[in-house]
């Protein structure tokens, strides 16, 4: 493959909003209340469709007849690029939002800087994206007040879940070998450049919302690498079950 | 930054054109909507760049089905491109296409200053689709689609859409 770097960088964004939106799918139908769920779903439909914009894009980019589905259903686990946070189960409410808000904060600082890539398939992209990240930014930074400033229960979980899932925020930060090619060409984004502003805006909604903001000397880290937690196995016998059972198959 | 860029049409190819709807929203045509940015016919074959209102929205397939289907009723080939850039905008839906989203029950498009007041609770302005009233609250910034949020009337009760402003 000619631009191996710029196809392993794509993944390195598209997957994540894979495997976000596929954990989120999973709340269809499950939602705490009708509202919320269909929140939820409506997310993961964002997710999706940015998703294929971008695979159709690395499928142009693999050659070979290779198609947006081939790239998003027929890959082994550790040819997936996500992030160790996206894949981390729906434990309760409070983990899908903190993980929601996690990776939100994340994504938009990323969209931002995306806009102006040197490559301008994904410079339009991102500016789709972006207005639709920046309504689930808000959507999961109201949750994360509400529950972090509502009942001691409420409190209670959602701070357990930011204290469980923080050890994967440092990861989102991660640039790889083929990160900093593309970055070096104008195309990507230094990740590593938005660590600081992260946790400033991470920081202040969590303390808005009444929580403390944890202190962690080990983080996780692995997926952009393909190196995966337990449950990404799981996540990929459900999506990949049809494509790989009935190949080729459509709707 | 603002996105004002009028779409390239021919204008014999609007009557056709004005067959086709939004399979969400079926009052509205597909040039209410202002999704599609360029119709233009060369040597019997007529180019068309469609571009999603929002990224997963499920819509442009079927969109993209209809209008081939409606061009070749009239015994043309339509070839459809999905276009990403510029991103669409809210501001690209026609004033009667508003007008007649209203009337179908679904509130329009607030400007991108009131639409923000509005989503955050800030300001009681999306009016009822059933009565008019602006005594009404935000149930969920998401609705039946991405496209729309939910609100509920506080005079008479009645459960509706908003779209959202999209910029
Ligand atoms: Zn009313």
């Amino acid at each position: 493959m000619k631009d191996k770097n710029l196809y392993n960088y794509i993944l390195g964004i598209a997957d994540n909003s894979l495997i976000l939106g596929q954990r989120l799918g999973e709340l269809c139908g499950h939602g705490p209340n009708l509202e919320t769920d269909i929140a939820l779903t409506n997310i993961s439909l964002d997710l999706f469709g940015q998703t294929r914009s971008y695979y159709q894009y690395a499928a142009k980019i693999a050659g070979n007849d290779k198609t947006e589905d081939d790239v998003a259903f027929l890959r082994i686990e550790r040819e997936y690029r996500n992030v160790l946070l996206v894949e981390q189960p729906n434990t309760h409410f409070g983990y899908v939002i903190a993980r929601q808000f996690l990776f939100d904060t994340f994504h938009l600082l990323l969209m931002e800087k995306l806009q102006n890539s040197g490559d301008e398939h994904l410079a339009a992209i991102a500016k789709k994206g972006i207005k639709e990240v920046s309504y689930h930014h808000r959507f999961s930074g109201d949750w994360i007040k509400r529950l972090g400033d509502g009942t001691d229960e409420s409190h209670e979980k959602i701070q357990e879940a930011i204290d469980g899932l923080w050890r994967y925020t440092d990861e989102l930060f991660h640039v790889t070998e083929d990160d900093a090619l593309v970055i070096e060409a104008g195309i990507g984004v230094n990740v590593s450049q938005l660590k600081e502003e992260y946790y400033k805006q991470v920081s202040e909604i969590l303390t808005e919302a009444t929580l403390t903001v944890p202190e962690n000397k080990y983080f996780a880290k692995g997926g952009k690498e393909g190196v995966h937690t337990e449950q990404m196995g799981y996540i990929l016998a459900e999506l990949q079950y049809m494509q790989r059972t009935y190949p080729n198959m459509n709707w | 930054m603002t996105v004002d860029l009028q779409p390239n049409i021919d204008s014999t190819l609007i009557s056709v054109l004005e067959t086709v709807s939004d399979p969400e929203i079926p009052v509205l045509t597909v040039l209410d909507m202002g999704v599609i940015r360029e119709a233009i016919e060369i040597d019997k074959i007529v180019y068309i760049k469609l571009t999603p209102t929002y990224s997963g929205c499920p819509a442009m397939d079927v969109i993209g089905d209809d209008l081939k289907a409606a061009f070749s009723k009239v015994g043309k080939e339509a070839r459809v491109e999905l276009v990403l850039s510029p991103a669409w905008t809210t501001d690209w839906m026609s004033e009667a296409g508003k007008q007649k989203m209203e009337a179908y029950g679904i509130a329009p498009p607030l400007e991108e200053t009131a639409d923000k007041d509005a989503l955050l609770g800030n300001a009681k302005i999306v009016k009822c689709t059933n009565c008019k009233s602006t005594n009404t609250r935000l149930v969920s910034q998401f609705g039946s689609t991405a496209c729309k949020a939910l609100f509920q009337c506080n005079e008479c009760q009645e459960p509706f859409d908003y779209f959202k402003c999209l910029k």
